[in-house]
């Protein structure tokens, strides 16, 4: 039994200690934006945000997580599909066959939270995740646009 | 009601097999299709032909036969079928027909096969023509309502106006009339030409990206039918291996357990309420297998064999001119060099999965496929049952590059597995090791290039022996003629439409010794023409620097007779800015190749630190793949298609040992991450009068633009892939 903060609902699921989050999220509560890939950290379809930082929730076992700590996966991302990267993501028409990108979205998201405006090499350094359709320089350009619009620093 | 679309989550599993029921036999194959006929009956959406359903709010419904896998073949075909049909483009949706209701309309939407980039090329006449033929009735309608010829009438955006009188009628209120007109025959289907587009040839967005940013887009893997089971599966890790037993007992009280299955007799499945208590219990599972013979082979047996077959007398002749022998035993100098290209695994980034019910009855399946039909057919195969009582319902893929096209083992798996629990639903997914030990390999070559060159350093001859592994071998043996596999020479064949050489050489040999080892090899995104545009375009770049020529100059002067190649070689050249000086330390490579139908040719601008880091700066590439759809998606594709081949060249490879694939997951498996994805710029110079795809081509000039630049920057030649197993160090 474990009790999960998730997108803001307080969520108590029964399963053994072990259970990654990731497959607690897809099976127990049912959110299937999050993609398992690999299952060994390696390529981050599985990235969520535990409090703020992205986090690769095919390697977090329920039982490191208190009620606490707020996981927030891409159907809680925003409301409306509405977050500044989200929208960069349509303008830049960036995925292809979208696998991997809610990972993606999720990564991106966290990076200009705690860096509103990174540089190249900050991009290459944190956005890590696997696409093997090979959207890099569409992810690239999104993040850009938002950074230099400056639509992570409202409010 | 219309097409059931299967990515809607809300379409309850009850009201599939309702309309399914209702339909049955209503066909003389008797297959379960609601449709068209039907709909009509009830009063409910018309279908103006099979490619085209109008909504009385004018919303329009393409139907799209290929699949969907990021290529963006949905948006490309509905936007020649829109352009024909003259629609609102902002009304357009798709839909995909089934499998199972392609063969009960004499496969009116044609081959649903979705691979060697032909979603395009080899369907853009028929679906113009559905998009034209469709017109032609609502303006037909519409003249028949004003009683005026049809001729006086024309459509814009879905508007229908009568020049004479000046009035117009939208196409959601004639669409029902329409529906009820004959058709007109193909040959009375004029088409646009191309120059007078509004539609196609325009960089318009996707219609599929929404729901890929929200998570809301369901793919396979997160398809639900309510009461379903979960399973996970091992297959026996050396191909061609057993299962010798398993101990049941062991795991069947394992929390969530509900079965322990054989799967064939090579494959154990555990069955349980979640897919994670699946797999926990059967990693917990004690399998003993009987690996056989295959268990002794490995990546160094295999290279021996494959090394026998570069001078092996017999081999099968690919395209052939003059008297190459004598060509090279009177060259002034001779260059011989050996080249090898390893197994690699596709690593979609969704893992084979698929869920089915079976029942006695009727056996369904639902999965990410690149080709239905080919789903539906081992679906019928495993079940036993009949096509007539089988369906497949495609979902869009995460990934596909020739994986989940020719072969479907991973279906034939799951309805195993469904067969031994009629009445429950069960969704297979395979884990990532499970993926990687059981893909469906890039084939393994070697290949021995001799040269012969003139005193003049001009090229008089040229032996191009390829050694190794048939993918048609493997997958279609029937194709197979005298030992002779057409499809190996791609990109090396006499001039043609099809994956020609773009080389003219006085005397010229390309043949095969075909030496298939135990691996299943698959079409992998670029299929033969990705180590054939390395053996040959790195083998001309060394030829050019013997006859101490430059490598585009050494080019240029064979081939004058191949004007495309040429054109899209110079492209490169120009806009890469070939013989100015690059920036310090930046060295260029350049290639070019055709296949899939296009013309393609990159530069690519490399360094190489002291300490034998690569960085690719940039790779410049043109593409000429006659009409261009979507010049946007183009672009995208030409990128996409450089993360593949990069990766394939930089890391790629599947190791064997004893008979078993070494390499399981990503961390041993590396691909081409973010840091390393270079700047692209694309040239799209589409010279009409044919039509080429543009999934794949470019794929092939990665590799050998960036090795002819290591050269250049190091002097070292990279004849082995992938590139992670050489010293770029300067010596």
């Amino acid at each position: 039994m474990a009790k999960l903060s998730i997108n803001g609902k307080t969520i108590e699921v029964a399963v053994e200690d072990d259970t990654p989050l990731l497959w607690v999220i897809r099976e127990q509560i049912g959110l299937t934006g999050t993609k398992y890939g690999c299952g060994v950290a390696q390529c981050g379809a599985c990235t969520v945000h535990i409090d703020g930082v992205a986090t690769r929730s095919c390697s977090m076992p329920v039982s490191a997580l208190t009620a606490e700590q707020k996981i927030v996966t891409i159907e809680g991302l925003s409301p409306d599909g509405n977050h500044p990267i989200q929208k960069a993501w349509i303008e830049h028409d960036v995925p292809q066959c979208g696998f991997c990108q809610s990972g993606m979205i999720m990564a991106a998201a966290a990076l200009l939270q705690s860096n509103p405006k990174p540089s190249d090499a900050d991009i290459a350094a944190e956005i890590t995740n696997i696409c093997r359709c090979g959207t890099y320089n569409r992810v690239k350009a999104a993040i850009k646009d938002v950074a230099a619009g400056g639509q992570m620093n409202r409010g | 009601m219309s097409l059931a679309s299967v990515t809607d989550t809300k379409l309850s599993r009850r009201s599939m097999l309702k309309g399914s029921a209702a339909a049955a036999g209503a066909f003389s194959f008797g297959f379960a299709v609601p449709f068209a006929d039907e709909a009509q009956a009830q009063g409910a959406v018309p279908e103006i032909n099979a490619w085209v359903v109008i909504h009385p709010d004018d919303k329009v419904v393409i139907r799209i036969a290929r699949s969907e896998m990021g290529q963006g073949t949905l948006t490309g075909l509905a936007q020649l079928v829109a352009e024909e049909l003259d629609c609102d483009w902002a009304k357009v949706s798709t839909e995909y027909p089934t499998p199972g209701q392609n063969l009960a309309r004499n496969r009116v939407w044609g081959n649903f096969s979705t691979g060697g980039s032909r979603g395009v090329r080899e369907s853009n006449e028929y679906v113009r023509k559905g998009g034209a033929a469709a017109r032609m009735m609502l303006i037909q309608a519409a003249a028949d309502g004003w009683k005026v010829p049809a001729a006086e009438c024309s459509a814009a955006k879905g508007v229908i106006t009568h020049k004479g009188s000046g009035r117009s009628i939208r196409y959601g209120e004639v669409a029902a009339t329409a529906a009820k007109l004959q058709a007109p025959a193909p040959a009375n289907v004029p088409l646009k030409d191309p120059k007078d587009w509004t539609i196609a040839g325009k960089p318009l967005k996707r219609l599929d990206t929404a729901d890929k940013t929200t998570g809301k887009k369901v793919y396979g893997m997160d398809f639900k039918l309510p009461g379903m089971l979960n399973a996970a599966i091992k297959d026996c890790p050396v191909f061609g291996g057993k299962v010798k037993s398993f101990d049941a007992a062991k795991v069947k009280d394992m929390p969530g357990v509900k079965h322990v299955l054989p799967v064939g007799d090579s494959a154990v499945a555990v069955v349980a309420d979640s897919w994670w208590r699946a797999k926990t219990a059967l990693d917990a599972l004690p399998i003993t297998w009987d690996e056989g013979e295959n268990a002794k082979v490995s990546s160094e047996s295999i290279a021996t064999w494959l090394k026998e077959g570069l001078d092996a007398p017999q081999a099968a002749v690919g395209n052939q001119n003059g008297d190459v022998k004598a060509a090279i035993a009177n060259a002034a100098r001779v260059i011989e060099q050996v080249y090898s290209y390893p197994f690699q695994n596709h690593a979609c980034m969704e893992v084979m999965n698929a869920t089915a019910l079976y029942t006695p009855e009727r056996c369904e399946v639902w999965t990410p496929t690149q080709n239905g039909e080919a789903a539906l057919a081992a679906t019928a195969e495993a079940s036993g049952l009949p096509l007539a009582k089988c369906e497949a319902y495609k979902i869009d893929l995460g990934g596909g590059f020739g994986r989940r096209g020719a072969v479907h083992d991973w279906v034939r798996q799951v309805v195993t597995i469904a067969k031994q629990i009629p009445g429950t639903p069960v969704k297979l997914i395979w884990s990532r090791e499970e993926d990687m030990l059981h893909g469906r390999f890039h084939p393994i070559t070697q290949c021995k290039l001799t040269g012969a060159l003139d005193k003049d350093g001009n090229l008089t001859g040229l032996h191009l022996r390829v050694s190794g592994q048939s993918i048609v071998a493997g997958i279609f043996p029937q194709n197979i003629q005298n030992g002779r596999d057409p499809a190996v020479f791609q990109g090396l064949n006499p001039p043609g439409p099809e994956a020609s050489i773009g080389y003219g050489v006085p005397n010229l040999l390309i043949d095969h010794a075909m030496r298939n080892p135990h691996v299943p090899p698959g079409f992998w995104r670029g299929v033969n023409l990705n180590q054939n545009t390395i053996y040959l375009e790195c083998f001309i770049d060394e030829l050019a620097h013997a006859a101490g020529k430059d490598p585009l100059d050494f080019r240029r002067a064979l081939m004058k007779d191949h004007p495309k190649h040429l054109a899209v070689l110079n492209a490169v050249a120009e806009k890469a800015g070939w013989g100015t000086k690059p920036p310090e330390g930046v060295y260029r490579g350049i290639c070019q190749t055709m296949g899939f139908g296009s013309y393609v040719a990159a530069v690519a601008e490399v360094s190489v630190s002291p300490d034998g880091k690569l960085k690719i700066h940039k790779i410049t590439a043109a593409t000429d793949p006659g009409h261009a759809v979507n010049p946007a998606q183009i672009e995208r594709q030409v990128e996409g298609s450089f993360v593949y081949g990069l990766s394939a060249a930089l890391y790629g490879e599947c190791t064997v040992k004893d008979g078993r694939m070494v390499e399981e997951n990503f961390d041993s498996y590396q691909v081409l991450r973010l840091d390393e994805m270079p700047a692209v710029e694309t040239i799209i110079m589409p010279s009409g009068g044919f039509w080429g795809g543009v999934g794949e081509p470019t794929i092939a000039v990665a590799a050998p633009a960036v090795l002819n630049a290591i050269f250049a920057a190091t002097g070292k030649r990279v004849r082995n892939l992938p590139l992670k197993n050489t010293d770029l160090r300067k010596a």
